[in-house]
């Protein structure tokens, strides 16, 4: 279980989050959405750990600011939204790295079998760098997998923390990656995940949380939460839902070209 | 079984032990060269065929090998190889291939300590010149290097964090400033003075002494020693300090740790031997492009190939002008700067530093 409860982040001087409240369960796709600058990213971060906060956030009773990193690496893999690497590593150097900072770093098959899950075998020994924008992005999420690799351990369930993983992607290799997302929920482990596009969001998510300056508009099902009404006020734009005819949910924009 | 290749992390690059086995091989014949080689002109395969075939050496013979030659060779073994780590760990600090402790205003503080020193020792109390005797210079570029160090860190560091890019920019100014005082010291120098300054300028191995071997020793052993555990915690920083941390790494104890080794390395090598460039941006550039980016690998290789190169400088220095000798900063410089900007070149068709 992800706890967060009382959350308040500043950034500089003022509160990024302002007393925010969320609870996210293992076995289940959690999808955070909202305009630009309504705090998705700060409360992902600040949910791994990677920034100060007032208040409480336990991952699995874990208090996050009271757990020393290497333990929190066996618990949970971030995704970061940007990544870049300073040196020539390759590929499989870097998902190793990712493995090692696991519990599973006796098993080095997992490289090539979290290589196979992103569709990257071919290029394992190739410099992280030479690959493209896509490319790179499925390797970091092929370290992310390796890291927490069983979707539950001995301890409990394990956690995918993901900032917009599918934001530099071909609509395939999005719907690849969320399947990669949606097994690891499946199979017992916890996905928190940042996204922007609403379509693919109401696809992939169990729940959804939908923010706006720093606080959470809406939360429940996808039913719940995707409604024209609710959507337009809090992106302030004409959004229009409707019921796909076989499952699901989409979203048209109202473009109104200008005069 | 095509997953064991896959399977090894640390062993699928290019095959390390060549590598490896190559640069002990260039390791053992520049010293054998070095101690071979000098103006004296004593030669080390016939006073090896005395020692073995138990023939007497003469006192002379002795005295140039084992006095002479095999300090400098020791000194030039153990410089070069703190010159290349700390160029290799800082690099990796600030993931920037072009990093070197002279950015953080390390070798600048150094140098303001030495020439400090050179220019002002006439005030100082006689029975603190006589017991520091010819030490004078190095003991102030050491603490002008850790001075150097501690002002950094007290600048770029608030509540425990340090900022790399504070780090870096902290570095410039106190090189700026360090080279202002430095320069007005010169102002003050008289004409001997200006000639010490020069020469300890452009680095010597001349003059290894017991005494500067056994503290530069103390400091540069442990360090390399303990560096190699820094590897792992490198390699993530190449991800970035917010992803190194993700995996598992607790950063701001990886860079106290790192920043600490780069100031012994490079405030001790300084110290010894004065202003040596370049080893420390072309060694670990060098052996990335031949084994590849890891750390595991490359601070082990970097301290092997740096002592090496260190030691083929020195002999080039003492050979080119013989019987005088160059300073061997001129010769790393005359041999770095061309790959430096090579690296440069290279760097900017990947779409710049």
């Amino acid at each position: 279980m992800l706890e967060i409860s009382d959350l308040y982040v500043a950034r500089g001087r003022s509160d990024v989050l302002q007393g925010l409240s969320l609870t996210a369960k293992p076995g289940a796709v959690t999808v955070i959405l909202g305009p630009n600058g309504s705090g998705k990213s700060t409360l992902v971060q600040a949910a791994s750990g990677a920034l100060p906060y007032r208040g409480r956030i336990t991952l699995q009773g874990h208090e996050i600011a009271q757990t020393p990193a290497w333990r929190l690496a066996a618990l949970r893999a971030v995704l970061e939204q940007s990544n870049s690497v300073a040196f020539p590593f390759t590929v499989a150097e870097v998902v190793g790295m990712g493995l090692h900072a696991g519990i599973e770093a006796g098993h080095p098959e997992i490289v090539s079998a979290a290589l196979a899950e992103v569709g990257l075998s071919d290029l394992a020994h190739r410099p992280i760098q030479s690959l493209s924008g896509g490319q790179q992005a499925r390797a970091h999420l092929a370290r992310v997998r390796a890291q927490v690799w069983q979707p539950v351990s001995h301890a409990g369930p394990r956690w995918l923390l993901v900032d917009e993983p599918v934001a530099s992607l071909d609509i395939a290799h999005q719907l690849e990656v969320m399947a990669i997302l949606r097994r690891f929920a499946d199979a017992g482990g916890g996905v928190v995940a940042v996204m922007h596009d609403l379509n693919l969001s109401a696809q992939l998510a169990d729940e959804m949380v939908l923010m706006r300056e720093g606080r959470i508009e809406a939360h429940g099902s996808p039913e719940a939460v995707m409604r024209g009404p609710v959507l337009s006020r809090t992106y302030g734009c004409e959004l229009q839902v409707g019921a796909a005819a076989s499952d699901g949910l989409w979203v048209l924009p109202q473009f109104a070209r200008p005069a | 079984m095509a997953m064991t290749s896959l399977a090894l992390p640390d062993a699928m690059r290019r095959p390390c032990p060549p590598l490896r086995l190559g640069l002990i091989a260039l390791l053992v014949i520049a010293a054998a060269l070095s101690l071979g080689t000098g103006a004296a002109g004593v030669s080390l395969p016939q006073v090896l065929g005395q020692w073995l075939t138990g023939e007497e050496i003469s006192t002379r013979d002795r005295v140039v090998l084992l006095d002479i030659r095999l300090p400098r060779l020791v000194m030039g073994l153990m410089v070069g190889a703190a010159l290349a780590v700390a160029g290799a760990v800082m690099q990796g600090l600030f993931r920037n291939p072009l990093a070197d402790p002279g950015i953080i205003g390390v070798g600048a503080g150094a140098g303001l300590g030495a020439v400090a020193m050179i220019v002002l020792s006439g005030f100082l109390p006689a029975a603190i010149a006589a017991f520091f005797g010819t030490w004078l210079v190095p003991v102030a570029a050491f603490g002008g290097a850790w001075t150097a160090t501690l002002l950094l860190y007290r600048v770029a560091s608030r509540g425990g964090q340090v900022s790399i890019a504070t780090l870096l920019l902290a570095g410039i100014a106190l090189a700026a400033l360090a080279g202002a005082l430095t320069g007005i010291l010169t102002y003050l120098a008289d004409d001997t003075q200006l000639r010490d300054l020069t020469f300890w300028g452009m680095g010597s191995l001349a003059g290894a002494s017991d005494m500067k071997l056994l503290v530069g020793g103390l400091l540069i052993g442990p360090a390399l020693i303990l560096i190699p555990r820094l590897a792992r915690g490198l390699n993530a920083l190449a991800l970035g300090e917010a992803t190194a941390a993700h995996m598992g790494h607790d950063i701001e104890r990886l860079k106290h740790r790192a920043v600490i080794g780069v100031a012994a390395l490079a405030g001790a090598a300084v110290a010894m031997v004065g202003g040596i460039g370049f080893v420390g941006i072309v060694v670990p550039h060098l052996l990335r492009i031949a084994g590849g980016p890891d750390h595991k690998t490359l601070l082990v290789d970097a301290a092997l190939l740096g002592a090496a190169l260190l030691v083929l400088a020195d002999l080039i220095a003492r050979l080119v002008v013989a019987p005088a000798e160059l300073p061997i900063g001129i010769v790393t410089a005359i041999l770095g700067a061309p790959i430096f900007l090579w690296i440069l070149i290279r760097r900017q068709g990947l779409g710049g530093v």
